[in-house]
């Protein structure tokens, strides 16, 4: 039984893997490279280009390219593209832009042409046939679409979403038939109880943790699996999306204002003790903080971190490139393997205490929303 | 700021609430709901063990305790009963020994009383005795030498001083 | 030119700030070892807020 399941599962890896592998090999561009080297990154600002590329959403699954005969092959699988336009919605494969990012490659749908410039989409206006930029490089003739695409982030969040449904799943089932459970399930227990005692119980309090942990721990392992997922060279920054981060912010902003009690919004609105002249100013300082700063800071936070460790990683990686000349290839791999190592491990660190920052800052605005000020003060 | 609300996608953060709306209801739903209350089912569980052995222990206690106190009792009633034991055969034995004493006594005295019976019987007896010894003396010596009067004074003189004797 | 300037002097007073909290928590923890855990607590919310604030700035200027 479990040698036919490894079989099976043995089978599909390698269909996905020969299926993407095929489907790319067949898809790969001759025209855009306007360079002699075939589109290697390998000079500072192209290294740059490609970081910044990276930090960025994008509408193909690429795990990498390679260049044979001068030609760039890219790995991975095309991804759908689903647009909100003038004209209704619009859908096809993100294959068609060719993997320019540019504006060069023009897509016609629907009597609409659209361009994909660093990873957005736009719709060129009526009667223009190719995309004019200013000198901050920004498309004068063409305007962004809403943009519902399956895009890489989505994926991760489709695949994590499943991963941690089916994991914590199983470990739901296996309480059922015994007291302690086994396998995989056994390390994800303790971390169900961390959170519990550690996170939700402390900051909201003991008598109303029990209806905000649930969403507490989807938040804590669906930033931590992402963020690992993002260290992983399948290459996510799913948690590097300001989008995603601020979704999850609001999350938090909605709960802890819903769920708050009169008292916690007379304390914001009419601070009782205080001059009765102060109070207007300090409400709307209170509000600002509430409202404004707390999930600006929680989503600002997830964001930069992940994002900069990304930057910090590849950066390290590009060493090998950029520092060829001055180290020797030797010297220039060795520095780059030592620090972005270094710099991995501590990256994992960092992946585990954001999304801890993040549950448990969120556990501490709706403890500090849902508390008893009667008797806090 | 600028390149920060250029990076914001609308339509990615539309897709992810849906996403993650749906994520955490399903999860909710189909993991944290269970999970959590197995895990407190089981805490309280192991609480409700913890307290069960508790008293088990304490009733253990009580139970050594009561048996202690029996085994005391138990003990105190022996020795009460021994030493009531010990007063009565002690009681007894003086009893006996002053009754003893008192039968001695009696005996004594009943022989201290025959005692002085017999003798004053033999001395009374003694006395007959004498008295008829000494009438026959006196017959004899009144036959044979009544004629002579100082003969007679010197005879009872005589029998006198022997009689006085006694 | 001037944000490079900008995001400078943001790094060097978050850094100030974060040496401050972290060592005295560490005076804190030297002090009470069985605190730790509070004074780890407070003191990685206190960072936190500090970092949001910094990143925020950060990004204003950006």
């Amino acid at each position: 039984m479990k040698v036919a399941q490894k079989t099976i599962k043995f089978l599909l890896i390698a269909a996905i893997t020969l299926f993407t592998t095929v489907n790319f090999a067949s898809e790969s561009d001759k025209k855009q490279d306007n360079q002699n080297d075939g589109g290697r990154v390998n000079t500072k600002t192209e290294v740059e280009d490609y970081i910044l590329h990276h930090i960025k959403d994008s509408h193909d699954f690429s795990l990498f390219s390679y260049t044979s005969n001068g030609e760039r092959k890219h790995v991975g699988f095309p991804l759908p593209v689903i647009l909100w336009t003038s004209e209704g919605l619009v859908t096809f494969m993100s294959s068609e832009f060719h993997h320019n990012d540019d504006g060069h490659v023009i897509v016609e749908k629907k009597g609409l042409k659209f361009a994909k410039v660093h990873s957005k989409i736009y719709e060129l206006d009526k009667g223009v046939s190719s995309i004019n930029f200013d000198e901050d490089h920004h498309p004068t003739n063409a305007h962004k679409v809403l943009d519902f695409s399956i895009t890489k982030s989505v994926v991760g969040i489709l695949l994590i979403g499943f991963l941690l449904l089916f994991w914590f799943s199983r470990l739901a089932k296996q309480y059922k038939t015994k007291q302690i459970p086994t396998g995989f399930a056994r390390v994800l227990e303790p971390l169900v109880l961390y959170v519990r005692d550690e996170i939700a119980r402390p900051n909201i309090g003991e008598k109303h943790y029990r209806k905000f942990t649930g969403y507490l721990l989807t938040v804590f392992f669906f930033i931590w699996v992402l963020n690992l997922a993002g260290l992983t060279p399948l290459g996510f920054n799913v948690t590097g999306q300001l989008a995603v981060t601020a979704c999850l912010a609001i999350f938090t902003l909605i709960i802890y204002s819903v769920s708050g009690t009169k008292g916690y919004w007379m304390h914001m609105l009419w601070m009782p003790g205080v001059p009765v002249l102060i109070r207007p100013v300090l409400a709307i300082i209170e509000l600002a903080g509430a409202l404004l700063i707390k999930p600006f800071s929680l989503l600002v936070r997830l964001f930069a971190n992940i994002s900069a460790g990304h930057i910090v990683v590849m950066s390290l990686i590009a060493i090998m490139f950029t520092l060829k000349e001055s180290l020797g290839v030797v010297g220039a791999t060795g520095l780059s393997f030592v620090l972005s190592f270094f710099i991995l491990l501590i990256e994992v660190l960092v992946a585990f205490l954001q999304a801890y920052i993040f549950t448990m800052l969120s556990a501490l605005f709706i403890g500090m929303a849902v508390e008893d000020h009667a008797e806090a003060h | 700021m600028e390149t920060l609300l250029n990076d914001f996608s609308p339509g990615l953060f539309a897709v992810s609430t849906i996403l993650l709306l749906a994520l955490i209801a399903l999860m909710v739903k189909f993991a944290w709901k269970p999970i959590l209350n197995s895990l407190e089912e089981r805490e309280s569980g192991i609480e409700n063990a913890l307290a069960a052995a508790e008293n088990a222990r304490k009733e253990m206690q009580n139970l050594q305790a009561d048996n202690e106190k029996l085994v005391k009792e138990a003990r105190a009633e022996r020795d009460a009963m021994m030493k009531e034991a010990r007063d009565i055969r002690d009681k007894m034995i003086s009893e006996a020994k002053e009754d003893a004493k008192e039968v001695t006594a009696a005996l004594i005295e009943k022989a201290q009383a025959s005692i002085v019976q017999e003798k004053q019987a033999a001395l009374a007896e003694i006395k007959k005795n004498v008295a008829e010894l000494s009438i026959g003396i006196a017959e004899s010596v009144i036959k044979k030498e009544l004629s002579n009067k100082k003969d007679q004074l010197e005879l009872v003189e005589d029998i006198l001083k022997e009689v006085t004797l006694n | 030119m001037y944000n490079l300037i900008g995001a400078g002097l943001i790094v060097i007073g978050a850094g100030i700030g974060l040496g401050q909290i972290g060592g005295k928590a560490m005076e804190g923890i030297a002090r009470q070892p069985e605190a730790t855990g509070k004074i780890q607590t407070a003191m990685i919310i206190i960072a936190a807020l500090l970092e949001g604030l910094a990143f925020g700035a950060l990004f204003l200027g950006k």
